[in-house]
């Protein structure tokens, strides 16, 4: 075990995920001409500077027009290229929903569209700049695929199986900075749970910037002695349920910790998934509200999505019982 | 299943040789624009359902198009190269199958199935289950920005093939067209071409009571476009703009035109009552008799 391991992963040092977003997509374009880049002016927010220099006609700047960029992106598509739509979650999500819906996963068009600072990457901005509500809204089109990877490594992994892949997906890209938590040589595989931490007492599902929050929560727990399996979920849709149901079966309860809306999202889906599968204790932990004023670390915390947070939610899990 | 083979007659009449002559060409659309509103008004007497006032509104430069525009056939109807065109306006969807089947991209007899259940021809065109269709268009305003994301990916392959997208006159009220036209402008797409169907009538009104449009060709002028105005019942008129276009290198075209829901039948055309109306079997005989 390297030195690096031995320390807790909330000691490790941290990644913006845009940084290998932009790495990725500029690799891709440079062995795939059909790949092009499409923005609502995102340019600089997507860090998508370095991309333009080096691909300056596959960059596609619409101006701050949201709708028009989703529509032309799927006409894109129509014309053979592989259009990566990058735009702040946010409005990527809202304004574009219908063309989303209709020029996208119902007209199945090979789009790609890169969710950026979702969540509450946005803190002091406030519930205008929050994407909270996008996994949920996203999960209820159909033909939609959703990834919400968890570090560099993984943002990196879900972009080539994206660009490999022919037909709809949603990525979240994180401004947010968080540690590595999967090895260097990590491939992405749709629709697959990845158990970060075994464990028989309890199972911690969770993923995008929240995943290293519940592998520190898991340590703490361990600790006190309980042993809590932590699963990384990366695709919210379509969801992992055999892990989801093994978990339920396996383990006390379910803890489920995201970035987004205590409704409908992950842990929605694993809820859904538990109620019709294998009835069992679930505890989602996300926004049930609009956010106060904070920066997004604060709001983090203050919604449970903390190592303690978190841990919490699990020890009542355990000790209420099965 | 209500429609039968009767109701599904029409000739498939396909393309002429491209050595015809204008007179034989403008002969050649008028007559395919005659046999597809004979058809789509069975298609919507028959099924019960259909926008009828606005397939009347669009067939000519629909016949116009694929008799001898386009530059697409049922054996390059997946051709990376074909032209593409986009129904904005997808309610009138009756008006494009009905097309698609006289120009043979699609079984005359599978008319017969239009609003069915389970059947590939839904009340709003779907790509995937009808081939000739480029978009899924229904909600209003989608059809131009796809449009010009395609010739944009045209102009980035250096390729000379066209987009044609035509969109309602109450259609262009969503502000995503603009936003569209705005980009097509910027990035220069001498190769679009946006066909207005100009016919004055929404849902259940005029255009000029909801949200007036005028002055349109100012409007779209100040947008970058070239803009040229047809009477969209003309085949001629029609044939001789939609094929000479780009009409300023570097700007995007944009087509007004003047058409009548309904037109040519005196009971629809013009009126606004026929929007989603479906003829009763007097109004059906009246209509078919006109036609013919």
């Amino acid at each position: 075990m390297t030195v690096l391991e031995t320390r807790s992963i909330a000691d490790q040092p941290r990644y913006d995920c845009r940084d290998a977003y932009v790495e990725t997509l500029a690799e891709l374009a440079e062995a795939d001409h059909r790949i092009v880049g499409v923005v609502n002016d995102s340019v600089g927010s997507s860090k998508l500077n370095s991309f333009r220099k080096a691909f300056p006609d596959r960059l596609i700047n619409v101006g701050i027009a949201e709708q028009d960029m989703v529509g032309v992106a799927s006409g894109l598509a129509n014309g053979g290229r592989i259009p990566f739509v990058s735009a702040a979650s946010c409005f990527l999500t809202a304004r574009a929903l219908e063309q989303i819906k209709a020029d996208v996963a119902y007209s199945n068009t090979n789009v790609k569209l890169c969710g950026m600072s979702p969540g509450v990457a946005y803190g002091e901005l406030g519930p205008t700049h929050h994407s909270i509500e996008d996994i949920a809204w996203l999960r209820a089109i159909a033909n939609m695929t959703i990834i919400v990877p968890a570090d560099p490594i993984e943002t990196a992994a879900a972009l080539r199986w994206a660009a490999a892949s022919d037909g709809p997906v949603f990525i979240r890209v994180s401004r947010m900075s968080v540690p590595k938590v999967y090895a260097e040589d990590y491939e992405f595989e749709l629709g697959k749970a990845i158990t970060v931490r075994d464990g028989s007492d309890v199972t911690l599902i969770s993923n995008g910037t929240v995943l290293w929050r519940a592998l520190a929560a898991a340590e703490r727990l361990a600790e006190e002695g309980i042993s809590a399996r932590v699963l990384s979920m990366p695709t919210v849709k379509p969801l992992d349920t055999d892990a989801v149901v093994a978990a339920a079966r396996e383990t006390a309860g379910i803890v489920t910790a995201e970035e987004a809306v205590s409704g409908g999202g992950l842990g929605g889906a694993v809820a859904e998934t538990v109620v019709q599968h294998h009835p069992a204790r679930v505890s989602i932990l996300g926004f049930p509200e609009f956010a106060p004023t904070g920066s997004a670390g604060y709001l983090l915390d203050r919604y449970g999505l903390s190592a303690e947070g978190i841990a919490d939610a699990a020890r009542k899990l355990v000790t209420t019982g099965k | 299943m209500t429609l039968t083979v009767e109701h599904t007659t029409m000739p498939v009449l396909g393309r002429l040789p491209v050595h015809s002559s204008r007179a034989e060409q403008i002969a050649h659309i008028a007559e395919a624009a005659k046999q597809i509103r004979i058809q789509d008004l069975k298609l919507v007497h028959h099924a019960g359902a259909g926008h009828i006032g606005g397939d009347f509104s669009a067939i000519d430069i629909l016949a116009t198009l694929y008799g001898a525009v386009l530059d697409i056939s049922p054996a390059t109807v997946n051709d990376p190269e074909r032209d593409r065109f986009i129904l904005s306006k997808g309610h009138v969807a009756g008006a494009l199958y009905t097309t698609l089947a006289a120009f043979g991209f699609l079984p005359v007899e599978d008319l017969a199935t239009f609003l069915k259940p389970l059947s590939a021809l839904n009340g709003h065109p779907n790509r995937n289950k009808v081939a000739g269709v480029e978009a899924n268009t229904g909600p209003l305003g989608h059809g131009l920005p796809v449009a010009v994301g395609h010739a944009l990916s045209a102009k980035l392959d250096v390729s000379l093939r066209r987009t044609y997208v035509l969109v309602g006159d109450g259609e262009l009220q969503e502000g995503s067209n603009w936003e569209a036209m705005m980009a097509a402008s910027q990035y220069q797409l001498d190769r679009l071409t946006v066909i207005v169907d100009r016919n004055r009538l929404q849902q259940g009104a005029t255009t000029k009571e909801t949200n007036d449009l005028d002055p349109l060709p100012e409007k779209a002028a100040a947008f970058g476009f070239a803009v040229v105005e047809v009477n969209g019942h003309d085949h001629g008129e029609l044939l001789d703009v939609l094929s000479a276009v780009p009409f300023r290198p570097g700007k995007p075209t944009f087509v007004i035109a003047h058409t009548h829901k309904g037109h040519p039948i005196s009971f629809m055309s013009n009126n606004v009552a026929w929007h989603h109306r479906v003829p009763d079997a007097a109004e059906y005989q009246q209509a078919l008799k006109e036609l013919q």
